[in-house]
């Protein structure tokens, strides 16, 4: 399609409210409190190292959650009759309306020792399981807050997938297994890909989750970063250079990602 | 139809909020002035003052209807976050209520005006030991609004010996049963206080111990919370955690199982949180009279009695119930006060040191540079792998 | 199978909503201390209270006209941009998503504060204007853009290219060959990035709170709460919001049964 032009305005509104600010960023990176050029913000990343591996690790664990548990739910809701699934989709949005720090809070009584999970199992004769604060409760927030973002563009190419390329799949004898690694799912891949970039990210720099489920004692990227700006030294310097730092390894992994994108998948990622 | 339904409802949202609220007032009838067409721009802890809510004062309105002067109000969450907004001029406010740390450090940065009291009468009102505090010891830049002290909240069905020093949240006994403060600097006067150091020393050494004092409590805590003491005491989950007095008060009045105690062995924490003037107010004056509308006895009163902290006006007590009075949660007792500390700011480098020891805490100990950038080099070394087997695969497929 | 799918349809949408029934639960705690993990009886004060709250409802109209203008420009610009890159060449393409991507790669407060040195900037150039609602719709535009991008874009490669030329082929205008081929291949994939257009900007805490000047939006009053304490009367709002939207789809969904069962009943008159 010629349609080129179609992205002047975007171009523009890029290069203005994207570029610039980046270009802020990385200047900030490299020079310290008063202006002067140097590396010592990059070179005092390295002690934060085993913060970046946790939210990491963490948020891989999240987004490979969530594409196994939305993946599913997606599929079920294309298939379902046209004039329900724009409901459902405005169902699995709509818990994302309510105000984040409330969805948290919620999760925390539902989860703490005394909390509703437990008092269920207590009268069901079960022991009690200690939930919060742990690695697990905060993967379970992250899941919880990112899911609908990798629900919603799966289920975008899912509807209106060819069927007619599925049929023939199923003429030619290939069984349910088959017929789904090897025609829907690679046939869904842009979609997942898109899901992953906006769950991954998000979850990898996330604040809010590890401080209130995983009782602040879990620090993730997110925080330590969060505490630059809004610590007792208010240092936007060091806060950027672990942003950047942050970035070019977010930017490596999805790189990594976009090559099982075969085909002419140029398009729905990141990277070289 | 579906567009006329959405219409419907999006009007109906939209004019619900623009419904004016309802005013009560208890205070004594003033003349109503005539309307001046200026706004100021105050910048307030969240819920910090009375909002008419419930048969509540509404102090802005009043304000408004007192002397013409409209009052645009917003709030903030943290001494910091307001720094962060007011350092880079992301706002004009005319009014600012920062703590005193925050006001020492403003005030070094010339980031506030200096007050003309002719226009704050209201001024004499405020206590005598409540001026020339540390962080303006001029109180030249500053009126203050509320002050309290930090104390320990335990429950007392499990914590059955005397509250008394801040050594208790170290007690192994109560193991996963601690809450810390979730900011840097009231966690570290904590550790402080058990060391017999000053809140605002800048000795490097002494900091450093402090950070290994916290970080022997580090297994012995259940999290590091800010508001979250609230549901987390009452609930039972948790039963000793620091905080603010004024703040959870409340908790033990609707609770008859928690208390609260101040730890006079090491002595603790007097905050004040003060009125300022940020540098570059576009309306002084208007600015200068809102501070005076809020020293005004009667207000301060009532103020006091929707937050729930102590007014620094003796005065305004005399408007306030018996039982807040003589609650020695809000108003402890003078001894108590004198053994007390309050923050000032600190140097820059001291502030760093800080906050990267608070980072060693919360992580659990400093990583290594080589580690990260083994990760990143190995998360590189297999993109340019994975690369170039796609190409030898290609290349096989052509061939 | 059918009973799996549903049976798995109820367990997600379980976890889904299980916070949103305690926080609605909660928003009827008549407590003093605004507890939300322990419930004391059955009331309406927080929503007595949250009608009489004038700066709640104030952060709550802007917040609402902020999403809605975000909503609606990022997803017009984004669609025209996902377009657009579409046909754009290999190379040029691969930078313009990388660009696009990076306020996603960003956290949030890296955005929010070189945001607002940019408009600090822009500002002060301009004679000295404050911020307010205008800064913040431009920022919640800048942060929407990428994901109506990235939903859109995997619907046009999804959609066969030789549809277009097709209709132009037939006659068509290239305007009107959009509104008539293109635009209703790609629909799910814009709706879809709209409603997360919306979402993200209704529930924006960080980048808004620096970019806002003295205006106040819904989540900064509700974060401005965390040293005290959360009221339920934001639980109560927030119940509000979600039964009116629950009011509406259900509304909506029953009058599209009721108009697809009278094409129903046509047809099979016919």
């Amino acid at each position: 399609m010629k349609a080129k032009s179609a992205a002047a305005p975007y171009a523009v509104w890029m290069s203005i409210f994207i570029i610039v600010p980046m270009v802020l960023v990385v200047i900030f990176a490299f020079t310290d409190k008063n202006g002067a050029f140097t590396f010592k913000n990059i070179a005092e990343v390295g002690q934060y190292s085993n913060v970046f591996l946790r939210s990491i690790w963490l948020g891989a664990l999240a987004t490979v959650i969530s594409l196994v548990l939305g993946y599913p739910l997606a599929y079920i809701i294309s298939h379902i009759g046209a004039r329900r699934q724009n409901m459902m989709v405005m169902l699995v949005m709509l818990p994302m309306w309510m105000n984040f720090l409330l969805r948290t809070y919620a999760w925390m009584t539902l989860l703490e020792d005394n909390g509703i999970i437990n008092n269920l199992l207590a009268s069901f004769g079960m022991g009690k399981l200690h939930l919060i604060n742990t690695q697990g409760a905060v993967v379970l927030g992250m899941v919880y807050n990112y899911i609908p973002y990798m629900i919603l563009p799966l289920y975008s190419v899912l509807t209106k997938m060819d069927s007619s390329v599925v049929e023939a799949a199923q003429d030619l004898g290939a069984s349910q297994a088959q017929v789904f690694s090897k025609v829907i799912f690679p046939l869904s891949m842009p979609g997942v890909i898109s899901g992953i970039t906006m769950v991954f990210v998000p979850a990898v720099s996330t604040f809010i989750i590890s401080k209130m489920l995983g009782g602040g004692a879990n620090l993730m990227i997110g925080d330590l970063i969060d505490m630059q700006f809004l610590g007792s030294a208010y240092n936007p310097n060091l806060g950027s250079a672990i942003s950047l730092v942050l970035m070019v390894l977010i930017l490596i992994c999805m790189g990594i990602m976009n090559q099982f994108d075969d085909g002419e998948s140029n398009g729905g990622g990141m990277m070289i | 139809m579906k567009k006329t339904i959405a219409a419907v409802a999006a009007v109906i949202l939209l004019a619900a909020s623009s419904c004016p609220s309802a005013l009560a007032s208890e205070v004594s009838e003033q003349p109503v002035a005539a309307k001046t067409g200026v706004t100021i721009n105050v910048y307030n802890w969240g819920e910090y003052i009375s909002n008419g809510v419930d048969g509540t004062l509404d102090v802005n309105k009043e304000f408004t209807k007192r002397t013409g002067i409209n009052v645009n109000y917003t709030t903030f969450d943290s001494n910091e976050s307001l720094y962060s907004k007011l350092a880079n001029g992301g706002a004009n406010y005319d009014i600012i209520i920062p703590s005193d740390y925050m006001i020492s450090k403003l005030i070094e940065e010339g980031m506030v005006e200096k007050l003309d009291f002719k226009n704050i009468p209201n001024f004499q009102y405020i206590d005598k030991q409540f001026r020339n505090q540390q962080y303006d010891k001029a109180n030249a830049y500053s009126v203050p609004y509320t002050w309290g002290v930090v104390g320990i909240f335990y429950n007392k069905k499990y914590v059955k010996e005397p509250v008394d020093s801040w050594k208790i949240l170290w007690d192994k006994k109560y193991a996963g049963k601690i809450l810390m403060f979730d900011n840097p600097r009231d966690s570290f006067g904590i550790a402080q206080k058990i060391l017999g150091y000053s809140y605002n020393s800048t000795n490097v050494e002494e900091w450093e111990n402090a950070a290994k004092l916290l970080k022997e409590q580090k297994p012995l805590v259940q999290a590091y919370v800010m508001d979250q003491i609230f549901d987390k005491m009452s609930s039972g989950d948790a039963w000793l955690a620091p905080y603010y007095a004024g703040d959870a008060a409340t908790l033990v009045a609707d609770n008859p199982n928690i208390g609260f105690a101040i730890p006079t062995k090491e002595g603790t924490n007097f905050f004040v949180d003060a009125i300022c003037i940020p540098t570059g107010a576009q309306h002084k004056k208007e600015a200068e009279a809102y501070i005076n509308f809020l020293c005004d006895p009667e207000i301060a009163a009532a103020n006091m009695d929707y937050i729930g902290y102590s007014t620094p006006e003796t005065a305004a007590k005399k408007l306030l119930p018996e039982e807040t009075v003589n609650n020695p949660i809000f108003y402890p007792e003078e001894s108590i006060l004198k053994k007390s500390e309050t923050y000032v700011n600190l140097p820059d480098d001291t502030n760093m040191l800080l906050d990267t020891l608070w980072a060693e805490v919360k992580m659990g100990g400093p990583g290594q540079t080589a580690t990260l950038v083994a990760v990143l080099l190995g998360f590189l070394l297999l993109y340019i792998v994975i690369v170039v087997y796609k190409k030898i695969k290609a290349k096989r497929e052509l061939q | 199978m059918k009973t799996l799918s549903k049976i798995y349809t109820f367990l997600v949408f379980l976890f889904l909503y299980a916070p949103i029934f305690v926080l609605i639960v909660f928003s009827f705690n008549n407590s003093t201390t605004m507890s939300r993990s322990v419930w004391s009886g059955f009331s309406f004060k927080w929503y007595a209270q949250l009608i009489q709250d004038g700066m709640l409802l104030n952060a709550l109209r802007n917040t609402l006209i902020i999403a809605v203008v975000a909503a609606i420009v990022s997803t017009v610009l984004g669609t025209a941009a996902a377009i657009g890159i579409n046909g754009m060449n290999k190379w040029m393409k691969r930078m313009v998503m990388n660009v696009t991507n990076l306020p996603m790669v960003n956290p949030d407060i890296v955005t929010g504060v070189s945001l607002m040195l940019l408009f600090v900037f822009v500002a002060k150039s301009m004679g000295n204007i404050s911020l307010g609602m205008f800064s913040l719709i431009l920022a919640h535009i800048t942060f929407c853009l990428p994901y109506v991008i990235l939903s859109v874009m995997p619907k046009l490669r999804q959609m066969d290219s030789h549809l277009y030329e097709a209709a132009q082929d037939l006659g068509c205008s290239p305007v009107l060959a959009f509104f008539k081929v293109v635009l209703p291949e790609i629909l799910p994939g814009v709706v879809t990035g709209m409603i997360m257009a919306f979402t993200l900007s209704i529930d924006d805490f960080v980048i808004s709170y620096f970019t806002s000047g003295t205006t106040q939006t819904l989540p900064i009053f509700i974060y401005s709460m965390t040293r005290k304490r959360i009221s339920p009367e934001i639980n109560a709002l927030s119940t509000l919001l979600f039964g009116t939207i629950m009011v509406l789809l259900i509304i909506v969904n029953f009058r599209q049964s009721k108009d697809k069962k009278a094409e129903e009943n046509l047809m099979e008159e016919a």
